[in-house]
């Protein structure tokens, strides 16, 4: 079924942006990808995909392996250096690449990557962007989005006004959720303390789906919600950003 | 006076790796729930104590920069203080390491003849393990910070920078004080409540005594001026000046990163250490001292400065900004695994954010391979940044942590399986088409599971244990854009 949506005026109509996908949600959440190429392409964006792309090296490097960064954070210059913008639907992947691809590598040209929200509200300055989602939403606002990105409220913005969408926010919104890359596994006891705290949190806000700007925490939290049985979805940004009538 | 043979003071010497100390930390619901509500009391209060002053970015900055300065003229700066101290009366020792500083401070307790010190609440002298060090000397040691003495009373590890009885409650202290006080002086009165009134009064009087006896006082310091010689110690209780006006002998232990150039710098200081350690404008004691002041105070002073391991840290450049610290527990407090394990599971008297980048600097990771507690600490981390945003002089402890990381694998301290993921991990993101096959594979073999729950060893179980996880996609994104496109 389509309906018409009534898109507001784009400042970036016609721009060609590069969408770096990310090797996660690539490979473990493709409709991530789907849903931030519909909304993108609804803004008049022209979307290209380099498909030569693999991943920021955020797992390597935050590991501690950095040798083994250095290739890809070479790579993901080469393939995104062409473009005007790269956007990409995650936080901490784009914090990766802004904060710490010169410090994997001195001499390398860092391409201007957004993340998803940041490229919405900066870059084509919308925050309407035509959605319609009907259901009671908590957001996890994420460390690398408030921390290392200083996205502060876009994301809040961008849902705020979305058609039918009842926001509602957690205790403690700007804490981790424990998530932490390898630390989830490193750290498992300590890691799945902090998410059930943020469970009981989402929980306790009655929200039918968890938001955020990272598959990566929700794929934690989601984990423990799934193991939990608890009656809460998690859906990324993008994917509600996409929903129309 | 030597009470009755009382049990030798814990040391964190031994613990294990963090993941199975904050296992059985976890475990223990009373230390959550006191931790809980203690770390989220104070970082709401910190929060509202710094939105007070409009400059406080620029304070921050300030901090960072008069630090950093201390840290790149250091030698000069030393020789300077110990110029001004020995000026004003005081005598200054150079200390390599916990040993060296632990002889000069016992050495000079037993050339008075003491048998007893009373201390004021100090990271250096926990961080040298003194009282271990003086008692096995026969000389007794006595905690005057009430948070020290209940730790001590407790024959227990402080959990926390400030406030190293953090993971106690009021009846557990109360119970302590009933049980213990009476073996090392003053009994607790009968009938001890457990209202904070009445346990401070009972602090009070017990440690009153141990005040008019003792000749000999340790401390630490917080800040040592350069150019005039002066040490200053920022206190909540009064039990510091205490111990710093009535014996005879004064030894202060001093790292040698605390200096700051001059007075007039002290006032940066004075303003981000209060409002991020106990959140207040300003604390209700600070104390100043220069050398020795005839017939007012200690008739006597001694500087230690100690090392261990301060020179090491100050080599790597990025490791070095460690050494901006002053100790103020603002990282501790906000910190999620920190208000979650508590902060023996780090295994060092520098718990927390502080401790996950200053501890294995001190103990020479950039030197040589440390041992799998030390190494295990930088990982303690969910790199959250909340610990960067609270410090008062700017320490990036997420930048350190994560070159603390590289360090450890380095070192070649990861296990064989976690090598062997990021070795294959590496080499399918090298080669787009390898991460093709790889999504390919995976997607066939489980995408048309709903979740998985899988049993293992390792991470697997690590996972697993209260945590589904998605399948990979049946179809990956590039592919279905490639189709898309056809």
């Amino acid at each position: 079924m389509s309906v018409e949506v009534d898109v507001p005026a784009c400042q970036a109509t016609g721009m060609r942006v590069g969408l770096f996908i990310t090797c996660f949600n690539d490979t473990m959440f493709p409709e991530v990808g789907k849903a931030t190429v519909a909304v993108l392409e609804r803004l008049g964006v022209d979307v290209d995909f380099p498909a030569a792309q693999t991943c920021c090296g955020q797992m390597h490097f935050n590991s501690g392996y950095r040798p083994a960064c250095v290739p890809l954070v070479r790579q993901f210059a080469e393939v995104f250096g062409g473009y005007q913008a790269v956007v990409t639907p995650s936080a901490s992947c784009a914090a990766m690449v802004r904060h710490y691809h010169r410090t994997v590598d001195p001499d390398v040209t860092v391409p201007k990557v957004y993340e998803l929200s940041e490229f919405l509200v900066d870059v084509l300055k919308v925050t309407d962007v035509g959605a319609y989602f009907p259901h009671t939403v908590a957001l996890h606002r994420t460390c690398h989005s408030l921390r290392l990105l200083r996205v502060g409220d876009r994301p809040e913005r961008l849902l705020a006004a979305v058609d039918g969408l009842d926001l509602v926010e957690l205790s403690q919104p700007a804490e981790c959720c424990g998530f932490g890359g390898t630390f989830s596994v490193k750290n498992a006891d300590t890691s799945v303390a902090m998410g059930n705290d943020k469970v009981d949190d989402v929980l306790g806000t009655g929200a039918e789906v968890l938001a955020s700007a990272d598959t990566s925490c929700l794929m934690h939290i989601g984990g423990l919600l799934s193991r939990r049985g608890a009656p809460v979805r998690t859906t990324h940004l993008a994917q509600i950003l996409a929903a129309t009538r | 006076m030597t009470g009755p043979a009382r049990p030798a003071t814990p040391t964190f010497l031994g613990m294990p790796p963090f993941p199975a100390a904050a296992r059985t930390a976890l475990a223990d619901d009373q230390l959550r729930a006191n931790l809980g509500r203690a770390t989220a009391t104070i970082r709401d209060k910190r929060l509202r104590t710094i939105a007070e002053l409009p400059d406080w970015e620029e304070l921050r900055r300030s901090g960072a920069a008069i630090k950093d300065d201390v840290l790149a003229r250091l030698p000069e700066l030393l020789e300077q203080l110990e110029a001004s101290v020995t000026a004003a009366g005081g005598t200054v020792h150079w200390a390599r390491d916990a040993d060296e500083a632990n002889a000069i401070v016992a050495r000079i307790a037993r050339e008075h003849g003491a048998t007893e010190v009373v201390k004021v609440k100090s990271m250096a002298t926990q961080e040298i393990e003194l009282n271990a060090a003086l008692e096995r000397e026969g000389i007794d040691v006595w905690e005057t910070d009430l948070a020290e003495l209940i730790v001590q009373l407790g024959h227990d590890l402080p959990s926390h920078i400030l406030v190293p009885a953090i993971h106690r409650n009021r009846t557990e202290i109360r119970d302590i004080f009933t049980r213990e006080m009476a073996g090392a002086g003053r009994p607790a009165p009968e009938g001890l409540t457990d209202e904070p009134a009445a346990l401070a009064e009972a602090a009070r009087l017990h440690l009153r005594e141990k005040f008019l006896r003792a000749t000999v006082a340790v401390s630490g310091g917080n800040f040592a001026v350069a150019d005039t010689g002066t040490v200053v110690v920022l206190e909540s209780e009064g039990n510091g000046r205490m111990c710093l006006t009535l014996p005879k002998v004064l030894v202060t232990v001093l790292g040698i990163e605390k200096l700051v150039p001059t007075w007039a710098d002290l006032e940066v200081f004075l303003q981000l250490l209060p409002r991020s350690s106990t959140a207040e404008r300003m604390n209700p004691y600070t104390s100043t001292w220069t050398g020795v002041t005839p017939g007012d105070g200690p008739q006597e002073f001694h500087l230690v400065l100690l090392d261990n391991g301060r020179t090491d840290t100050l080599v790597d450049a990025v490791g070095r900004q460690a050494l901006r610290c002053i100790r103020c527990s603002a990282c501790l407090n906000v910190c999620p695994v920190y208000s979650r394990t508590g902060g023996r599971a780090y295994g060092s008297a520098y718990p927390g954010p502080i401790g996950a980048i200053l501890t294995p600097q001190l103990r020479g990771i950039s030197r040589h391979r440390v041992d799998e507690q030390t190494a295990s600490l930088p990982f303690a981390s969910s790199l959250c940044g909340a610990c960067f945003d609270a410090c008062p002089v700017r320490i990036d402890i997420p930048e350190v942590l994560v070159h603390l990381r590289a360090k450890v694998v380095e070192q070649q301290h990861g296990h064989l399986g976690e090598r062997a993921v990021m070795a294959v991990a590496g080499a399918t993101f090298a080669r787009p088409g390898r991460l093709v096959a790889a999504q390919r594979t995976g997607g066939a073999l489980l995408g048309r599971l709903r979740r998985l729950r899988l049993r293992g060893p390792g991470w697997v179980g690590g996972w697993f244990a209260a945590r589904d996880l998605t399948p990979p996609a049946r179809q990956s994104f590039r592919t279905w854009w490639r189709k898309r496109g056809e």
